[in-house]
């Protein structure tokens, strides 16, 4: 039996990230169909209080809440998986936790394939359309020349 | 004496259902979906949300649907759906120095790092009604350019290398949360700071301008206003480590106020602080303002008895489900009272109507 290393924490931040950030829609079309799963959390629907800085560098202040959905489950195989997830998609944190309990089996080379780097494409895609609409909006000052300086 | 009434249950339905029907307006104009109000009325679902202090662009937008456009109301739904969740915990601070920005601004400085973007912004817009958008037609795209990688710094921290700005105090002391204990008062920076960013929009407005024309003066420039994405963060306890567990978007405004220093401290700039949820300028602008505003005992400056000065003033009235609560229910029966407050009145005229006729 070939034994895999277990994934690093690193890794394992990274997936739950892309996974919590996907669109429900696409994350569904990449991976549609759910292996046998028990919850050991059903999902749950619930805030989350968003923190910020004061002056962005100074002591935490509560900002405000977010909606979050999470799940853990346990796949037939015995690997446990999280979801978090925000928003009220209790199917996209369902997605997310399996996905994150076969992320860390042998399914985990595939799965990086056909999952994970489509959204990581599309993320980049859809940050990189922004950030190029913003940088078109960049000011570009130039002075003019005034007469008395001549 | 205090008789139970009963009754108006069917007035109550049928109002109701006219409500509901009134809602649709004419049937023969095409129904808003959720999805329309969300994304073409963008910045109604954003300040629903930053005043509902619940970030949820869809419940938002059904909020606004639900409302009739009514964003006060629209604020009361979301208030009242998010008592109804449970809290899963709090977010590590977002950290907004790593804002991917879709617009930044200084009015302090021209050439600054990271440059100034102006994003999609209604300034410089001439502020004639558009008729093309009356009908039906198709946006062209957005221009585009290479975008830079460059990190974009916090203006302030360039000031900060000088020492010309004071650094906020650091640390990661847990915050009170208004929305689980009452707000006390005094209130700490942090608590105000939340009750200001769930505030009305045309109350700290108002506050904000008032410092402006004096009264409480805050002399401000707008060191940096920046609109963009953060990603949100959470420690996940079964992990042991931190996710994130989404993005949000978020306007911040950081504003740079001239202060003659005091016995311990030389004359150096100091800070007011804005972050609202989403695209929201000009509450993040106010917000800094008022926040300035409200640090002057802190920071040794005369109490003038302004508005804005005024912690107790600001704070408790500064929420407009509170405040639409208490204000409307006055229309609502006070037949009792009122019973009451006539009988007194009569009393007291025939009193008078009495000693007038002894005098005669």
């Amino acid at each position: 039996m070939i034994v895999h290393p277990a994934p690093q924490p690193t890794d394992r931040k990274a997936w739950m990230g892309l996974l919590a950030r996907a669109k429900p829609a696409h994350l569904a079309t990449l991976f549609p169909q759910l292996p046998p799963h028990d919850f050991l959390r059903a999902p749950e629907i619930g805030a989350v209080m968003v923190r910020g800085r004061i002056g962005g560098t100074g002591q935490p202040f509560n900002l405000g809440e977010m909606t979050v959905t999470r799940c853990a489950l346990r796949l037939g195989s015995g690997t446990v998986g999280h979801g978090h997830v925000q928003g009220r998609d209790k199917a996209h944190a369902t997605r997310a936790a399996v996905l994150d309990a076969l992320l860390q089996t042998d399914q985990a080379a595939a799965l990086q394939i056909s999952v994970l780097q489509p959204l990581a494409e599309g993320e980049a895609q859809r940050r990189a359309t922004r950030a190029a609409k913003a940088a078109a909006t960049r000011v570009e000052f130039f002075t003019l020349v005034r007469g008395e300086d001549q | 004496m205090y008789v139970a009434v009963k009754g108006g249950e069917r007035a109550i339905d049928n109002a109701h259902a006219w409500l509901a029907e009134e809602r649709r307006g004419d049937t023969t104009v095409s129904e808003l979906s959720v999805a329309q109000i969300r994304e073409q009325l963008a910045l109604a679902v954003n300040r629903v949300m930053a005043e509902g202090s619940l970030y949820d662009p869809d419940l938002a937008a059904l909020a606004i649907k639900q409302a009739r456009g009514d964003l006060i109301e629209a604020i009361f739904l979301i208030r009242a759906y998010r008592t109804t969740l449970p809290r899963l915990g709090a977010s590590l601070p977002v950290k907004t120095e790593e804002m991917a920005v879709i617009r930044r601004v200084s009015a302090t400085f021209k050439d600054l790092p990271g440059g100034q973007i102006l994003g999609p912004t209604f300034d410089y817009t001439h502020r004639l009604l558009d008729f093309k958008l009356a009908a039906e037609g198709e946006v062209p795209a957005a221009p585009t350019a290479p975008a830079s990688t460059a990190p974009v710094p916090h203006v302030t921290e360039f000031l900060n290398r000088e020492g010309m700005i004071e650094t906020e105090p650091t640390g990661d002391a847990q915050p009170a949360d208004l929305t689980r204990e009452p707000m006390e008062l005094p209130a700490n920076r942090a608590l105000r700071l939340q009750a200001i960013t769930r505030g009305d929009e045309g109350f700290i407005l108002s506050m904000a301008y008032s410092t402006q024309r004096g009264y409480g003066r805050t002399h401000a420039f707008v060191g940096e206003l920046r609109i963009g994405t953060v990603a949100v963060e959470m420690d996940i306890p079964e992990l042991g480590f931190a996710v994130e567990i989404g993005e949000i978007e978020l306007t911040e405004c950081e504003t740079v106020n001239q202060f003659k220093g005091s016995k311990t401290v030389a004359p150096q700039f100091t800070r007011g602080y804005g972050l609202v949820f989403g695209q929201t300028e000009r509450k993040a602008i106010a917000m800094s303002l008022v926040d300035r505003s409200l640090r002057w005992a802190e920071l040794g400056e005369d109490y003038t008895g302004a508005p804005a000065q005024d912690e107790e003033f600001v704070l408790m009235h500064a929420d407009n489900v509170q405040a639409t609560g208490f204000l409307e229910h006055i229309k609502l029966p006070h037949y009792v009272d009122f019973q009451s407050e006539l009988e007194l009145v009569r009393r007291l005229r025939a009193e008078v109507f009495a000693t007038q006729e002894a005098a005669e």
